[in-house]
C-alpha cells in the first residue's frame, strides 16, 4: 500500500522510502509514510514489525540505512536525538531515579539553560496539565505507574516539542486506568494541537485514539487510513486478522455470499443470526450451517459453524440472541456489502 | 494406562521431613538458625577482639617502665595530635586520597568500556584480565614494582627513550611528590598502590554503570542534553554508588598498608608502619590502638561527605 499523495502543508513527519536492517534482519524495509501536523497518528502492528524501530528512527535513536526522514520539511538524517524538535513518552517511562519528581519534568529546560525559577514554574504548570500538581518532591519509585507515565508526559510536553512520540506508553497499565489515560492522551493532543505518534500493539488503542492509523506487518506499511476505514475495508489478509478478527473468503466463497470474485474479508459482528421461524432477508446471502463451537462472551457471543459446502463462518451475534448449541443447524444471513474484497496478498 | 491409575509411592515420615516441615512453617526460626554462627563470629570474634583492641587507647604507657596504666585519659589520643604523629595521619591519608583518585580515572573508561560497550566475548576476557593480578603474591608485584620504578629500571628507560628523561627529572625534582628516584618517592609508593587497588575500583563501578538503564542515557539525549552533558547529570550520578564502593577499598586498603610503604617510598612513616612499629618494638599498645582508630574515623567521614553530596541518592 502507497502512502497517500502528500497534503499541501508540510508533514509534520515524512518518511521517504526508509529502510533500517539489523544484520539479516530487515526491521524497517522501504517505509513511506506523512504524518499531517496536529493529527493522532498510530503505528499499530505486532512485535517485530518495525513500527517501534520507525518511532526510534523519528527520535534519533536509529539512522535509516537507505532513505529520508523529514520533520516539518527539514531533513533529519544524521541529526543526533538532541538536536530534534521531537520528544518520547518511553514505553517503561525512563524517569531519573536519582532526581526527584519536579527535576524530572524540568531536566529538558535545565540542559537549555532556563533558569532555575523559570523552569520550576513551568515544571509545576505541566505537572499541572497532567494533575499530578504538588508532586514536585516526591520520587518516581514513590509513584504508581500510571502517575509515572504522567510524569513521563509532563517531561516531554514541558520542553514543547514538535511532535510527540509515544512508545507503547499504555501498556504497563491495567484495563481501567488504561481506559482513563486513552481519553486523557486524546483531550491533551486536541487541546495542544500537537501531533502525536502513537505506537501500539493494541487495536483497539489504535482505533479509539488515532486520526489515522498505520499498520505495520515485516518492516512494511500495509494500509494507513482512519480507524473506520482500515476496519471496515481491510486492505490484506494480515490487517483483517490483526485489527479486529475477519471471517477471511476465498474468491469462489466470496461471490457466493454476494461479493465479487476475489479474497475479500467478512467481519463477523456483520452476519446475523437469523431465528428459526424468521423470513429470509431481502439482499442478504443465507447459509445453512452446523454449529461448531460457540463461546459467550458478555456482549456477545461467537458461533463457529460449518456449511455444506466446507466453509467455515464466524460470527458474533448479541448475546441475547436465542442460544444456539455445537451440533444445532442454524441460517446465517450476510447482508449486501458485508463482504469486501481485499487488494494484496501480505 | 490413565492417570487415575498411576500409582506414586507415599512419601515416607522421617525425621528430616517433619524438621522441614517445622522449619518451612517457622520461617524465622530458620533465618534464625542460619544467621546464628555467622553473627556469632563478627560480633564476638571479630568485632570483640576489634572493640578490646581500640578500648585500649584509653589506657596511657608509663615513660620510665614501659607499662601500660590501665586508668582512663584522653592523653593518648590528645598524642596524635603532636606534629610527629598528626604529620604520619595527614601522610597517610593523603597518599590514600591520591591512590583512589587516581583509580577512579583509570577505572572509570574501563569499565565504562565494558558495561556499556563490549560484548560477552570480550567482557569474559576483561574480567580475566582484571581479575588475574589477583591471583599473583602480592609481594612479588610489590618488588616487581620496586625493579620498574628504580632508577636504573624500566620506566625510567623507556622515559629515556621517548626523549621523557628531562620530563621526569623535573617531576623527581619537584617537593613532596619528588625524590632521589621514583622507587623512594611518593609518586612511586601512589603508582604502586593505585596497581594493587585497581580491580577494587573497577570491578564495583562497572557493576554500577552496567545497571543504568540505556533507555535513562536515550531520554537525557531525547530531552536535548548532548553526551557530555548526559554523562554529567545522569550517567555519574547513577554511577557514584560504585565510585563510592571503589573508593571504600581503595581507601581504606591504602590507609591500613604497611608493605607497600616499607619497599617503596620514602622512609617517613604511614598509618600501618606506625601501628605496626609501636605494638612490637616499642610495646606501646595504647598509642597503637589510638592510631587504629584514625582509619575508621576517616572512613566514616568520608561516607559521610559522600551521603551528604548525594553520592548514595541513585540506590
Amino acid at each position: 500500500m502507497h502512502a497517500p499523495a502528500p497534503p499541501p502543508v508540510t508533514p509534520a513527519v515524512r518518511f521517504e522510502g526508509v529502510m533500517r536492517h539489523f544484520g539479516a534482519v530487515r526491521a524497517v524495509d522501504g517505509v513511506d509514510l506523512s504524518i499531517v501536523p496536529g493529527e493522532f497518528f498510530a503505528m499499530l502492528g505486532p512485535s517485530g514489525s518495525g513500527k517501534t524501530t520507525c518511532l526510534r528512527l523519528i527520535a534519533g535513536f536509529e539512522q535509516p540505512d537507505a532513505g529520508h526522514i523529514e520533520i516539518f520539511g527539514e531533513k533529519v538524517e544524521g541529526l543526533p536525538p538532541y538536536r530534534r524538535a521531537v520528544n518520547t513518552v518511553f514505553q517503561d517511562y525512563a524517569l531519573f531515579p536519582h532526581l526527584s519528581v519536579g527535576e524530572n519534568v524540568a531536566y529538558g529546560l535545565r540542559v537549555r539553560g532556563v533558569g532555575r525559577v523559570e523552569r520550576e514554574k513551568l515544571a509545576r504548570e505541566a505537572l499541572a496539565m497532567v494533575k499530578l500538581a504538588g508532586m514536585e518532591t516526591r520520587r518516581p519509585a514513590q509513584l504508581s505507574g500510571g502517575q509515572r507515565q504522567r510524569v513521563a508526559l509532563a517531561r516531554a510536553l514541558v520542553v514543547r516539542p514538535k511532535v510527540l512520540l509515544l512508545d507503547e506508553p499504555l501498556g504497563a497499565l491495567d484495563l481501567k486506568l488504561r481506559e482513563e489515560m486513552q481519553s486523557e492522551l486524546k483531550g491533551l493532543q486536541r487541546a495542544l494541537g500537537l501531533s502525536f505518534v502513537f505506537v501500539t500493539h493494541d487495536q483497539g488503542e489504535a482505533l479509539s485514539m488515532a486520526d489515522r492509523v498505520a499498520v505495520f506487518n515485516e518492516g512494511r506499511i500495509v494500509q494507513v487510513g482512519p480507524p473506520e476505514e482500515v476496519y471496515e475495508r481491510p486492505a490484506t489478509r494480515f490487517v483483517a486478522g490483526f485489527v479486529g478478527s475477519a471471517n477471511v473468503l476465498e474468491p469462489a466463497e466470496a461471490a457466493a455470499l454476494g461479493g465479487a470474485a476475489r479474497p475479500s474479508s467478512l467481519r463477523p459482528e456483520k452476519i446475523v443470526l437469523l431465528a428459526a421461524d424468521a423470513p429470509e432477508p431481502t439482499g442478504a446471502a443465507v447459509v445453512e450451517a452446523g454449529v461448531v463451537e460457540m463461546s459467550y462472551q458478555g456482549a456477545v457471543r461467537r458461533v463457529t459453524a460449518r456449511a455444506a459446502s466446507g466453509l467455515h463462518l464466524t460470527a458474533a451475534v448479541p448475546a441475547s440472541a436465542s442460544a444456539v448449541a455445537a451440533g444445532d443447524t442454524i441460517r446465517l444471513a450476510v447482508p449486501k456489502g458485508a463482504v469486501q474484497p481485499m487488494e494484496g496478498e501480505g | 494406562m490413565s492417570l487415575a491409575t498411576l500409582a506414586f509411592p507415599e512419601p515416607r515420615e522421617g525425621i528430616l521431613r517433619r524438621v522441614s516441615d517445622v522449619l518451612v512453617r517457622r520461617a524465622r526460626l530458620l533465618t534464625l538458625l542460619l544467621l546464628v554462627p555467622p553473627l556469632l563470629w563478627i560480633g564476638l570474634v571479630y568485632l570483640g577482639s576489634l572493640f578490646v583492641f581500640l578500648g585500649q587507647s584509653i589506657f596511657s604507657i608509663d615513660e620510665f617502665s614501659g607499662t601500660i596504666v590501665r586508668e582512663p585519659t584522653t592523653a593518648t589520643l590528645l598524642e596524635l595530635f603532636r606534629p610527629a604523629n598528626f604529620d604520619i595521619v595527614l601522610r597517610t591519608v593523603g597518599v590514600a586520597a591520591a591512590v583512589t583518585a587516581l583509580c577512579t580515572l583509570l577505572a572509570f573508561p574501563i569499565a565504562y568500556y565494558a558495561a556499556r560497550y563490549a560484548g560477552p566475548k570480550v567482557k569474559a576476557g576483561f574480567y580475566l584480565a582484571v581479575m588475574m593480578p589477583l591471583w599473583s603474591s602480592y609481594l612479588v608485584k610489590v618488588y616487581g614494582w620496586k625493579l620498574l620504578l628504580a632508577k636504573e629500571g624500566a620506566i625510567g628507560w623507556f622515559a629515556g627513550k621517548l626523549g621523557l628523561a628531562g620530563a621526569l627529572e623535573t617531576w623527581l625534582a619537584l617537593p613532596v611528590v619528588g625524590g632521589p628516584s621514583l622507587s623512594v618517592s611518593y609518586t612511586g609508593m601512589v603508582l604502586t598502590f593505585t596497581y594493587l587497588w585497581l580491580p577494587f575500583m573497577i570491578l564495583p563501578v562497572q557493576a554500577a554503570l552496567e545497571r543504568v538503564p540505556p533507555n535513562l542515557i536515550e531520554a537525557a539525549g531525547d530531552l536535548g542534553a548532548h553526551p557530555g552533558l548526559v554523562f554529567r547529570t545522569v550517567i555519574l550520578p547513577l554511577a557514584m554508588p560504585g565510585v563510592v564502593a571503589g573508593a571504600i577499598f581503595t581507601f581504606s586498603l591504602t590507609l591500613g598498608d604497611y608493605i607497600v610503604p616499607q619497599i617503596i617510598g620514602t622512609s617517613a612513616l604511614v598509618l600501618g608502619q606506625a601501628v605496626y612499629t609501636l605494638q612490637g618494638t616499642a610495646g606501646n599498645i595504647p598509642l597503637a590502638a589510638a592510631f587504629s582508630l584514625v582509619p575508621i574515623l576517616v572512613m566514616a567521614l568520608f561516607l559521610t561527605l559522600a551521603r551528604r553530596t548525594g553520592a548514595f541518592d541513585a540506590l
